[in-house]
């Protein structure tokens, strides 16, 4: 019962924030100068042309009418201009895009593959590395091994990851010649040849995320090494594997998993930055065309789509969290 | 310092525990952070002294000069990227424009918004730290969850998305300081808050309070001062991910758009030429590579420094 309350008010609390960011989001774009009507108003742009358009797109209403209707579309879906052009979004409709003819959510679904590929890949890949070498480092405190990761950690914390992509493009592609350093090739397609694509990037980005995770990690082992309670399991004799995997590393797990779930907006960042350098068609792409096309639904539905992941995304941790540590189930 | 009056014991030790001083020992100590510091004052003359540099070498960021290239590919003719006494880090293909003074005046552009973003969002999240942890109640709910909220934000998206729809008649070097600000306030806030939590227990903040001090006497006179040390390491430690931003967002081209130059619109220009022509990635990816690195590994010394507690070192 109360796990079941706990994971309730979670998403509760989840609706709530993902109704403030749609509404901030919401009113930055449509408030700003530029009128998504023009650009689709057709040549040449007469003002009753105009006036269509922007009644078709839905623009001609007071701007809290039109966030209203949005919100509507998500839940309902929604039709744009009437009798036989009119377009049907169905829900949950995050918008249309006039200029590409599709909705938003298509055009994500079709991209959302290799961006996830690329994000669950990487993310599984540093926390792996993070974790297992932040526990070696605290073991090896103040040993040359300890001080060399401190040192290749500050390299990765340091290093930006297009620079990290385009050095590895430069080693592992062209030099030495092991890896392909372009484009994607779908996983139902030939697994084989999906990772095999993917290989580089998931590294690049493992190595910059995983150096804040060694770090965090390190710290968090040391403080839980030096605990009353460790002292008690070796103690009664325990196994030190035990007493390390079992006592410390569960401790010092938890502010590992806050700050995965802190970073997942940035780590979202992170993936369209890497699509760029390797030239992959996810929703990175999707965002920059839209920007070059000054597509303004499909940038609000970008943006949207991502804070819903990452919101989402955030109560998984959450729910996670509750599983680590019993007191999280309590509150 | 007179003969005469030779300073109490008290006094001393005061003064051996006060911000500089802590930092002034820890550059004669922590080799690590005196290298950052260095490179730091390097970058940073490289940054201010870009137009006196730049005119020694006799060069400026803007000029082309198709003669320093090859004619057949496009790319700087000669080995290196070109490099010779004329152009000392060689020149850009296709245009043949000067790299030194695409480097140099790029440290300016990364050190300006670095700075600057850095300022503001250290600024905002003092303020509203401070005063969420001091004044407690609803206030603090609504901080704290809009911290949590901007935190978990995808901020990176919504910036690409802005750089659109705010009118081009806006400064992008002042859009960029701001919305970089604006979405860093949120840590800052939340390692004031936090110590202001516990500071505000202290016997001197309620002595104070007993004796009538406004919520502004005490945030400036009580807090403050014991906060300094832990802005210093924040703030250092911030500003390699504020560079990094601007450099991540002139890379996809909605950041500082042409002819200014920046390090990361150069580094995406070298994408498609890292193959026949290496060094236009290698030095500006150099610079930047520096530039936050130094950051990092000062910021980390003045932790271990100031704030012995959070050290990653140990």
């Amino acid at each position: 019962m109360r796990a079941l309350r706990f994971v309730g008010i979670r998403l509760v609390g989840m609706l709530v924030v993902l109704l403030i960011v749609v509404f901030c989001t919401y009113v930055v774009f449509y408030l700003v100068p530029t009128d998504p009507a023009q650009q689709s108003c057709g040549r040449p742009c007469t003002p009753q042309n105009l006036a269509i358009a922007r009644e078709f797109m839905g623009f001609d209403v007071p701007w809290w009418q039109q966030f209203l209707t949005f919100l509507g579309g998500i839940v309902a879906g929604r039709t744009f201009g009437s009798g036989a052009t009119a377009i049907h979004c169905p829900a949950p409709c995050f918008g249309y895009s006039f200029q590409q003819n599709a909705t938003v959510l298509d055009l994500i679904g079709e991209r959302i593959p290799v961006t996830f590929s690329l994000a669950l890949g990487a993310a599984l890949l540093w926390l792996v590395i993070g974790v297992a070498t932040g526990v070696l480092a605290a073991l090896r405190r103040g040993r040359p091994l300890d001080r060399a990761l401190m040192v290749a950690s500050v390299a990765g914390v340091s290093a930006p990851t297009y620079l990290v992509g385009l050095l590895g493009i430069l080693v592992f592609g062209f030099t030495l010649d092991m890896v392909p350093v372009n484009g994607y090739v779908p996983l139902t397609e030939s697994p084989v040849d999906w990772a095999w694509h993917l290989v580089l990037p998931w590294l690049v980005l493992a190595f910059v995320h995983a150096a804040t995770y060694l770090r965090l990690t390190r710290s968090q082992m040391l403080d839980a090494l030096g605990e009353d309670y460790i002292r008690t399991a070796r103690a009664k004799g325990l196994r030190e594997s035990t007493v390390v995997g079992k006592h410390a590393l569960r401790n010092a797990l938890l502010p590992v998993v806050t700050l995965f779930g802190i970073e997942l907006g940035s780590l979202l960042g992170g993936v369209v930055i890497t699509e760029r350098v390797f030239g992959m068609p996810g929703l990175g792409g999707l965002l920059i065309d839209a920007v070059h096309q000054h597509d303004l639904p499909l940038l609000l539905g970008c943006t949207l789509f991502s804070a819903f992941i990452v919101v989402l995304a955030n109560v998984v941790v959450d729910l996670c969290y509750g599983v680590l540590d019993p007191r999280a189930r309590l509150t | 310092m007179s003969e005469t009056a030779l300073p109490q014991p008290s006094a001393l030790a005061a003064q051996n525990r006060s911000v500089p001083a802590a930092i002034w020992r820890m550059l004669r100590t922590d080799r690590w952070a005196l290298a950052g510091a260095l490179t730091i004052a390097l970058l940073g003359l490289l940054a201010v002294g870009a137009d006196v540099l730049t005119a020694i070498e006799g060069q400026d960021p803007f000029s082309y000069h198709t003669d320093a290239l090859d004619p057949a590919t496009g790319g700087p003719a000669g080995v290196l990227g070109g490099i010779s006494g004329t152009h000392w880090f060689g020149v850009e293909p296709l245009t043949g424009r000067d790299l030194f003074a695409i480097v140099a005046h790029g440290a300016r552009t990364s050190f300006l918004i670095g700075l600057a973003a850095t300022a503001v969002s250290v600024l905002l999240g003092v303020l509203l730290g401070v005063s969420a942890g001091y004044l407690g109640g609803w206030y603090d709910r609504l901080v704290t969850w809009t911290a949590d909220v901007l935190l978990g934000f995808p901020y990176l998206v919504f910036m690409i998305a802005l750089g659109v729809v705010v009118p081009a008649s806006v400064p992008r070097p002042l859009l960029l300081i701001v919305v970089i600000g604006l979405f860093g306030w949120p840590t800052h806030a939340r390692i004031v808050r936090a110590q202001t939590l516990s500071l505000k227990e202290r016997k001197f903040v309620s002595a104070a309070r007993a004796f009538g001090a406004g919520p502004w006497h005490v945030f400036t006179v009580e807090l403050l001062p014991n906060l300094w040390a832990p802005i210093t390491v924040m703030a250092t430690l911030s500003i390699p991910g504020k560079i990094g931003v601007e450099a991540a967002l002139s890379f996809l081209g909605v950041g500082i758009p042409p002819p200014t130059p920046s390090w990361g619109r150069t580094i995406s220009d070298a994408i498609d030429w890292v193959r026949s022509d290496p060094m236009y990635l290698i030095l500006p990816g150099a610079a930047l590579f520096l530039a936050t690195w130094a950051f990092n590994v000062l910021g980390d010394g003045l932790r271990d420094a100031l704030d012995p507690r959070t050290g990653v070192r140990g």
